[in-house]
């Protein structure tokens, strides 16, 4: 059943996402994801972009019904919750973390426990970096030595150009793991290049998500379910799963491709 | 040891994939069949795309699961590959079905009989949806939905039935008078339940269904009422977690025992566990075949 929080502060944090702090306490796995229930509305799947002793912060992108009904809550707001779900990432120095849009905000908690690696973030341009300039984030950073380099569609901040232009430049032996999270398509093609590489890679992947405890079905992705094997799937599970960066399935469960899923997720 | 025979297919574990849980890809009924199912079901097949209720849809609840999932389904027309792809399936396969008239059932059970499924069930006991359980609590829908339906399949048809009605043998009496080859039952029991602290129901379509250890006892007591009423064979479900429970719901009279929300308290791996445990109680109590078990 639901557990119930309050929301203590709301956050915009881009033209198109706010941050929700939450108070309570949540025993979290890196990379596990919860579930967030606004009652009459929906009940989705979300990533906890920020763990505390007693709350903690959920980065929401505004697209659909739910996520535009959830930015418009007002502080003091209850919702429920179910989880953490799933299984998460693996945290290893010397590695590299490539996050792509809304796909850092999974990526903080795991900044925390690797140390000596770099943080590949990209958006299209400036103005939808997350947490920018978040300045504990920015210590967090250089606590573990790591290093964060930006890039942006438009050239507007750091680097002019995509993640994955950035990640074939700094991925080399010494690279531990590449962990990845953000739009389908640019995580396919971070696997492919840490499968020409020969390096190990753990990516964050989503479908149409119901019960989010690995009965429904509605998540599955080739033989895996996104809810209870992922959503952080290995190289090993990435190779097997026919449906990777291909096919998704809708809400009535007919697999379609998988750009047709995300602008049917987004309506 | 526990091999079987249901319909005249042949089974080689008595656990069966119940309907509505994991069924929705030739993939993930596969990765089943190879945890230990003697056979998998798929997720209930209907006339047009159907997208569900809005979540909550599926939670957790003290020995069980409360689910509203409203029967999802891309349509029997818009399937893609998947039906073709039914031959890939490495047990038998049992495609359920459901439909908001006859003609509906109709329509999908002739259409999906050259994808030569082994067993068709019909879904008529879903209490989720505002149209699904009529035919499963009238003696009389019911039995001419079974007739029409066999009246275009030459594969077996097996009725899933609801207990949230009073008459569940005389339903089972009925399907079996009008060429039922078999018996499901039973489906999630109806409730309603209400968040304690926020006064609101746990689940976005307001009411739902229980599944789990916590029907198991009411869904002996209807598998039970239904053997003494027909002859035909019965898969037998609810709340069947372990080899015991499997045990008891085929001396309840069941020929296979479904398996639900199993897989979300043991894992997908339920079916491999379970058939170790009734083969270790068939050699402790000295049976040699599960027929000898009544």
């Amino acid at each position: 059943m639901q557990t119930i929080h309050k929301i203590k502060k709301i956050i915009r944090e881009t033209p198109k996402s706010v941050s929700l702090i939450l108070d309570g306490k949540i025993t979290y796995q890196l990379g596990q994801f919860i579930m967030l229930w606004l009652p009459g509305v929906d009940e989705k799947p979300f990533a906890i972009s920020y763990l505390d002793k007693d709350e903690f912060r959920v980065t929401i992108e505004e697209k659909g019904n739910f996520t535009k009904a959830i930015s418009n809550l007002i502080i003091g707001t209850q919702i429920g919750l179910r989880g953490p779900y799933g299984h998460g990432f693996e945290p290893k120095d010397n590695s590299i973390i490539v996050a792509g849009g809304l796909g850092m905000a999974p990526a903080i908690e795991l900044i925390k426990k690797v140390k000596n690696s770099t943080i590949i973030q990209g958006a299209k341009s400036k103005e939808f970096l997350l947490y920018l300039n978040d300045e504990n984030l920015t210590k967090l950073i250089e606590k573990n030595k790591n290093k964060i380099v930006h890039c942006t569609d438009d050239g507007s901040f750091g680097i002019r150009g995509f993640t994955t232009q950035v990640l074939k430049k700094l991925i080399n032996k010494q690279t531990k793991t590449v962990y990845t999270c953000g739009p389908e398509v640019m995580i396919k093609k971070v696997f492919e290049l840490c499968e020409k590489k020969k390096i190990e890679c753990q990516a964050s992947l989503e479908r149409m998500m119901k019960c989010a405890i690995g009965v429904c079905g509605s998540c599955v992705c080739g033989d895996q379910l996104v809810c209870k094997d992922g959503p952080v799937f290995s190289s090993e599970q990435l190779r097997k799963m026919k449906d990777f960066g291909k096919y998704a399935r809708l809400k009535s469960g007919k697999k379609v491709a998988l750009s047709e899923y995300f602008s049917y997720r987004d309506q | 040891m526990i091999n079987t025979t249901f319909c005249k297919i042949e089974l080689q574990s008595p656990l069966v994939l119940a309907s509505g849980i994991l069924g929705t890809s030739v993939d993930i009924m596969n990765r089943v069949a190879e945890n230990g199912a003697g056979a998998v079901t798929t997720k209930s097949i209907g006339p047009i795309e159907r997208q569900g209720h809005n979540n909550p849809s599926v939670i957790e609840i003290e020995n069980g699961l409360y689910n509203a999932v409203g029967l999802p389904t891309p349509g029997y027309l818009n399937m893609g590959d998947e039906l073709k792809r039914w031959k890939e399936i490495k047990v038998p396969l049992i495609a359920s079905v459901y439909g908001s008239s006859i003609r509906d059932y109709v329509h999908i059970v002739e259409y999906l009989q050259k994808y030569k499924p082994s067993i068709i069930e019909l879904n008529i006991s879903c209490p989720n949806k505002d149209d699904g359980m009529m035919f499963g609590a009238s003696p009389r829908l019911t039995s001419q939905l079974v007739r029409a339906v066999k009246a275009v399949s030459s594969i077996p048809i097996m009725p899933k039935l609801t207990p949230n009605c009073d008459n569940i043998g005389r339903i089972a009496k009925e399907c079996e008078k009008s060429g039922a080859d078999a018996i499901c039952a039973i489906n999630t029991v109806q409730k309603t339940i209400i968040h304690p602290e926020l006064k609101v129901p746990l689940l976005a379509y307001g009411k739902g269904g229980i599944s789990g250890p916590i029907i198991r006892e009411i869904a002996l007591e209807k598998v039970k009422e239904i053997r003494e009423a027909v002859k035909i064979p019965i898969l037998g479900l609810g709340g069947i977690t372990t080899g015991e429970d499997a045990i008891e719901m085929l001396k309840a009279g069941a020929t296979l025992v479904g398996i639900g929300s199993g897989v979300y308290s043991r894992g997908i791996d339920i079916f491999k566990k379970v058939n170790e445990e009734i083969k270790q109680i068939m050699k402790k109590e000295g049976y040699k075949t599960l027929g000898e078990i009544k």
